[in-house]
């Protein structure tokens, strides 16, 4: 502390996420100048554990807050050892700050508070949002692109301007993955690994016929709510041996097919018309959801059809991870930002554009 | 003879046409922009002197193919319906001509002249030049000046009256911006213009003309001062991001959306409330 970190040649982030119910802490290292396009990122560790709630039900803000306390020191050793770095190395604490739920990201902040004070560094609030999209932007190398961000609890379409994300189009009411969430329950498909994992497995069985469901778009903004109860209720059919529009009986990958099918191509349609407005033809998709690989391939058509490319990650990036906090974070510390242990507090709500990105031109 | 023809014309196409557009009595058509959702030629309509739009939307290769039918066609007849239903109450909208909503096709009225985002910055530009040469004074304080601005003032209230008798038909737009409003010229014969002062003139005719509403894609019917009072807000907000050099006179469209429309009062009550809420709500989790 006390030198200028923007010209200390090596620096190194520790990264603590548990704003749903992974717990993420990852270890990054930027190497030369940020504020030239030769600055390197390497990813040193990425550690995540994630708490799994039986077939048939979420996982709830109090339970995952226990698994966050419960795991979080073995995570960190974890981390450190993988990375083979020392308290010594480490320049400051990142954390998530926003937005999540309220139990779990308290259980977190005071641990990386916690840190801070015991190992006597920096701390640094980070938004969730803006760690997704500046690790997706690392990875893939994306240049301009439009950002779809879709997870169990985020729905945007995002475009950088003036030092701000932009957020374009968003859902009006339920975020996309919470609808596919929830509708794994109402067919009580297993939460392992991740419910739109075995969404997207089970869709691959179905598809014989395409079963009605509401389209919600409006402008670059959708809605989803009124299609997760459409879809249950089809699923309540379903178990009483309904036939679909060809006659025959249809199967829970029917029904995950048709899911797939509707919400994704308002993702993708919203999507395309925020690339006509801003002018760009690169989408990159993070979040969760982006790692379902019917998502990108619709995306790729789209994108292609414009003349231009999707970018996305796999599942270490794309789902909740420490390491894109110690990324976004490192990023803000490199300009000056820290966050004082007076205000290294949470919040459930923190939107993508109240963050001054000050590393960006 | 006629499939070399065809291939003459669907090589200067950087897009497959449409199968209307490559029957052989169709007149050559001009692709004129590419949106988000389809794509706009000019073609003619029956007679070769008849020029008309056809509205095209493309069939998406990411989407299942029963969505997208089902989609293009819904949205499609429902924009078809609701430029019906202004023609019929008197709004000024392209007519509609013909239609192959499964197909994915429109054709409508052309309608001649500039959009009224292009007429905008056109007079301010002119009128900055010349005035700056002048005094060098502020653009914005220059707003203030009433008889400098009248005609665009003049324009603004056309605007705000037109978004009166749409929304007084049950209609609200969904995308109002000064693109989707074209200044169509009161008559041909002031197109051909003497020479003279072409820069004048130029000036002088940048703002006047019919405001006609184009591009219903996103429009509903709804008669809810929520939703009446969202689409002017969506203008006013384009109109603030388009032409922040004018912005100050956008009072002007809601007075006159006033005096036309005689619900307006209740929407904009209602417009406080949007504008206070922005469009974006605060996130959830």
């Amino acid at each position: 502390m006390g030198i200028n970190i923007a010209k200390k040649g090596r620096r190194i982030a520790l990264g603590c996420e548990g704003s749903a119910n992974k717990l993420g802490i990852g270890v990054i290292l930027h190497e030369g100048d940020p504020t030239s396009p030769n600055a390197t990122s390497t990813v040193l560790s990425n550690v995540r554990d994630t708490f799994v709630s039986p077939p048939g039900t979420g996982f709830l803000p109090k339970d995952t807050a226990r698994h966050h306390r419960s795991f979080f020191v073995r995570v960190a050793k974890q981390a450190l050892s993988d990375a083979g770095v020392t308290v010594a190395d480490i320049d400051c604490i990142c954390y998530t700050k926003g937005p999540g739920m309220g139990a779990p990201l308290a259980s977190v902040a005071v641990a990386a508070r916690t840190l801070a004070l015991l190992w006597g560094k920096e701390l640094v609030g980070v938004n969730h949002c803006v760690g997704h999209i500046e690790m997706g932007r690392a990875i893939t190398g994306a240049d301009h692109p439009v950002v779809l961000y879709v997870s169990g609890g985020n729905t945007q379409v995002i475009a950088y301007a003036e030092q701000r994300y932009r957020i374009f189009g968003e859902t009006l009411d339920i975020a996309v993955g919470n609808c596919l969430d929830r509708f794994a329950r109402a067919l009580e498909i297993s939460n392992d690994p991740a419910p739109g994992y075995n969404i997207e497995q089970l869709a691959k069985t179905g598809g014989r016929v395409l079963l009605d469901l509401p389209y919600a778009v409006k402008g670059m903004d959708c809605s989803f709510s009124g299609i997760l109860t459409r879809a249950e209720e089809l699923a309540a059919q379903m178990k009483t041996g309904a036939k679909g529009p060809d006659g025959e009986p249809f199967t829970g990958g029917d029904l995950c097919f048709s899911l797939q099918e509707t919400v994704f191509a308002m993702l993708v349609e919203i999507t395309e018309r925020a690339m006509a407005h801003v002018g760009s033809n690169q989408v990159l998709v993070v979040g969760g959801v982006g790692c379902n690989e019917r998502l990108q391939e619709m995306m790729g058509l789209m994108a292609a059809d414009r003349g231009g490319s999707v970018y996305a990650t796999d599942e270490r990036f794309c789902i909740d991870n420490g390491i894109m906090i110690a990324h976004a974070g490192l990023l803000a510390y490199e300009t000056g930002f820290r966050t004082p242990i007076e205000d290294s507090t949470c919040t459930q709500r923190f939107r993508t554009d109240e963050v001054l990105v000050k590393w960006r031109k | 003879m006629a499939n070399s023809m065809l291939a003459c014309l669907s090589q200067d196409q950087p897009f497959p046409l449409p199968k209307v557009l490559t029957h052989w009595s169709s007149a050559p058509a001009t692709l004129i922009t590419q949106g988000a959702e389809g794509r706009l030629y000019k073609t003619t309509h029956l007679l070769p002197s008849r020029p008309c739009a056809l509205k095209y939307r493309p069939p998406k290769p990411y989407r299942h193919p029963i969505l997208d039918a089902r989609l293009t066609k819904a949205r499609l007849a429902s924009e078809a319906k609701v430029l019906e239903r202004c023609r019929r109450e008197g709004v000024p909208v392209p007519a509609v001509y013909a239609i192959d909503a499964a197909a994915g096709w429109m054709m409508i009225e052309w309608i001649e002249g500039i959009p009224v985002r292009v007429g905008i910055n056109t007079w301010l530009g002119e009128r900055v030049d010349t005035e700056e040469n002048e005094e060098g004074e502020q653009p914005a304080e220059r707003g203030d000046n009433d008889n400098a601005a009248a005609p665009l003032v003049d324009l603004m209230k056309r605007i705000g009256a037109t978004i009166g008798a749409l929304h007084k038909t049950g209609i609200v737009h969904g995308d109002l911006t000064t693109s989707n409003m074209m200044l169509k010229p009161a008559s041909p014969v002031e197109e051909i213009q003497p020479n003279g002062h072409p820069e004048t003139e130029n000036k002088a005719k940048a703002l006047q003309g019919d405001v006609i509403l184009i591009d219903f894609g996103l429009a509903t019917q709804s008669q809810s001062d929520e939703d009446r009072a969202v689409d002017l807000y969506v203008l006013e907000r384009a109109f603030a991001s388009t032409h922040p050099r004018a912005e100050k006179l956008f009072d002007a469209v809601l007075q006159a959306y006033k005096e036309t429309f005689t619900k307006a009062s209740s929407v904009l009550v209602r417009l406080e409330d949007v504008r206070m809420r922005g469009r974006k709500r605060s996130m959830l989790g």
